[in-house]
């Protein structure tokens, strides 16, 4: 009884066949891969793990990692609904050439994003000119860290928000409009609530991408110790110096911070929707 | 006056929605829109709350013309087909929605809101539903839920789209006569669309017909019903025989039969016409009555509640013809499939104009 009670009386049939698959498919994927990482850092003892991941380069980059991250994924949430509702509600020529550019970052191997950054914001780059003028460095600085992730996690808020945006009936907004709220008032009290789960998927999402991202980020960081080292980074320059034990140390702190912040943001998630369901 | 229509044309690319309309309603009076789909009439209840734009004419609210006002400022409840609650906020929340935006000066306090709330969901049956979400609610609940929200801001008309065509048939009746009584409490100018002439028939004060972006006919029910302006009204407020006829020397023929013309068809040149009859007004009996009935057999037999269908094949008559007689009188005659009847036809209705049905 208990957790398979389920299976009794359910008429959707295979549930026990595609939770297995389920589990397997996770197990192997997920669980068995992400696990190395627990049983790399167990031999190297409690002592020596947690003198590497307190230490202060390793520290900072945490900092680093989730404050950058987490400022991606606001702007994302901004931009991308933006983004989104202007796809959703609008006709206009080259509708579907925007829409299609929206995917770009998820094709585009992140190191060539990277690459476009630190060669535009450079001190002699198209933008990096200007800016250095106005004194605002972007190139190893966290501003440009920033800059990345928000390109990388663009397309999660707006795909993520596309879908339900474009369930939403005519008639809703009619009613309101028709009980005298405003345009504003319509959006702020009926459209933003019912995107609002959506939009923190997205930006969830938009979120754990920018905490692991690396390829784009490392070439506009600039790699300075303390201020603009970002925690994977940390794990492969302990690799590179064959400290496997303190990669996989810190990997783990990441892990385990990731994980229990997802878990946070989908209960909230869950918690918003279940009301009214 | 509560709604002046003049003159509303609305085209879209390809075909005239609506062609010219003009149309009164006095305060007070409930009014349907009655009409087969794509008819217009729902663009028209569109126009009239500003959700949509007229190419031209104009449209007046108690004597202020709105033509050019934004829904939201022309102070009209819309009640939608598909409820269109907001499925984020309570039952509650939903009602208090149209106060809560009003600009600050105008709101009235959180106790205004709170009574007036409450007293429009008992006045809808609905109190016990206060902090329920629409999605607990059935169709017929929500869409009470939505009537009471869109009286809440004390609208100079209500205007309903098909209020009751996605419910169910028993409580689709049940709600109609719900409406019209709360209708007769609270007086508030209305008009709703709908293309079943049952709704239209018991419920409203008066029906306009339309088809086609023009109105057919307005008129009470009884008018409607019993004098019909033209075969498309006829046809469309119940079941009909269609006999396709000539009409010549001030008769009519009907199959090898001959019935009088009306009057003013009296002195027609012979010209093709139709005659119309209701099931319902044939007449069924055992017995030649008259030298007019005709012999008939019963081909087919459907029960439908309180009225006993009858499909007959008649003598000289190429299309078969649908009686509807009381169940009383099929089980005192002793009929049965295959019997023969004498029928006669009462009440035939003759047209010429062009429409074909």
């Amino acid at each position: 009884m208990g957790l398979f009670s389920i299976k009794r009386g359910n008429i959707l049939p295979g549930f026990g066949l595609s939770m297995g698959y389920t589990i397997f498919y996770l197990s192997a994927i997920v669980i068995v891969p992400l696990s190395m990482i627990f049983f790399n850092t167990v031999p190297m003892g409690w002592d020596p793990f947690v003198h590497a991941v307190t230490a202060p380069r390793v520290l900072a980059s945490y900092r680093l990692s989730f404050s950058t991250a987490f400022l991606a994924a606001l702007f994302d949430a901004v931009a991308g609904l933006l983004t989104a509702w202007v796809l959703v509600r609008y006709r206009f020529p080259g509708k579907q050439f925007l829409d299609a550019l929206v995917d770009l970052p998820f094709a585009l191997p992140t190191a060539v994003a990277g690459i476009c950054f630190a060669t535009l914001y450079s001190p002699v780059g198209w933008l990096g000119e200007t800016l250095t003028k106005w004194n605002i460095t972007i190139i190893n600085s966290a501003t440009g860290i920033v800059i990345a992730l928000v390109f990388i996690g663009f397309p999660f808020v707006v795909r993520t928000i596309q879908p339900v945006l474009e369930e939403v009936e005519q008639e809703i907004e009619e009613a309101a409009h028709c009980l005298g709220a405003t345009r504003w008032q319509t959006f702020r009290k009926i459209l933003f609530p019912h995107l609002f789960p959506a939009l923190l998927t997205g930006s969830t999402l938009a979120f754990a991408r920018g905490i692991g991202e690396y390829g784009s980020v490392i070439f506009i960081a600039g790699n300075l110790p303390m201020k603009t080292e970002i925690a994977p980074l940390m794990i492969m320059s302990k690799l590179d110096q064959f400290d496997y034990a303190g990669a996989s140390a810190v990997a783990l702190v990441l892990l385990l911070i990731s994980f229990s912040m997802l878990l946070v943001l989908n209960a909230i998630q869950e918690w918003q929707q279940k009301e009214y369901r | 006056m509560g709604i002046e229509l003049q003159n509303i044309t609305k085209k879209f690319t390809g075909y005239t929605a609506l062609d010219n309309i003009s149309l009164n309603v006095a305060s007070g009076e409930l009014v349907a829109l009655l009409g087969p789909s794509g008819c217009g009439k729902t663009t028209l209840l569109r126009i009239i709350a500003g959700l949509e734009l007229p190419d031209a004419g104009k449209i007046i609210l108690e004597n202020k013309d709105t033509t050019n006002l934004p829904p939201r400022e022309k102070n009209v409840g819309f009640v939608f087909q598909h409820y269109a609650l907001f499925r984020r906020l309570t039952v509650f929340e939903n009602v208090a929605f149209g106060l809560k935006v009003l600009p600050r000066k105008e709101r009235p306090s959180r106790t205004e809101i709170r009574d007036r709330v409450e007293h429009l969901l008992k006045m809808v049956q609905m109190e016990w539903a206060l902090k329920r979400y629409p999605s607990q609610l059935s169709g017929g609940q929500r869409q009470r839920v939505a009537l009471a929200r869109a009286l809440a801001v004390n609208p100079k008309v209500l205007l309903l789209d098909e209020p009751f065509s996605a419910l169910d048939a028993k409580v689709r009746q049940e709600l109609r006569r719900w409406l019209r009584k709360l209708h007769d409490e609270i007086h508030v100018t209305s008009i709703f669309v709908t293309h079943d002439q049952e709704e239209a028939l018991e419920l409203a004060d008066r029906i306009v017909v339309i088809n086609k972006g023009k109105i057919e006919q307005l008129g009470t029910p009884q008018e409607v019903y019993d004098h019909p302006a033209n075969a498309f009204v006829y046809n469309f407020l119940g079941n009909v025989n269609v006999f396709h006829g000539r009409i010549k020397n001030g008769k009519v023929t009907l199959g090898s039969h001959h019935v009088d013309a009306p009057d003013e068809l009296k002195h027609a040149e012979e010209k093709p016409s139709q005659a119309f009859v209701r099931p319902h007004e044939i007449g069924i009996s055992r017995i030649r009555s008259s030298e007019t009935d005709l012999t008939g057999t019963i081909r087919e037999v459907r029960l439908m509640g309180g009225q006993i269908g009858l499909n007959l094949a008649c003598e000289g008559f190429d299309h078969s013809i649908d009686a509807e007689i009381p169940r009383e009188l099929y089980i005192n005659l002793e009929l049965a499939k295959g019997s023969t009847v004498f029928v006669s036809l009462n009440r035939v209705r003759v047209f010429t104009g062009d429409y074909v049905i």
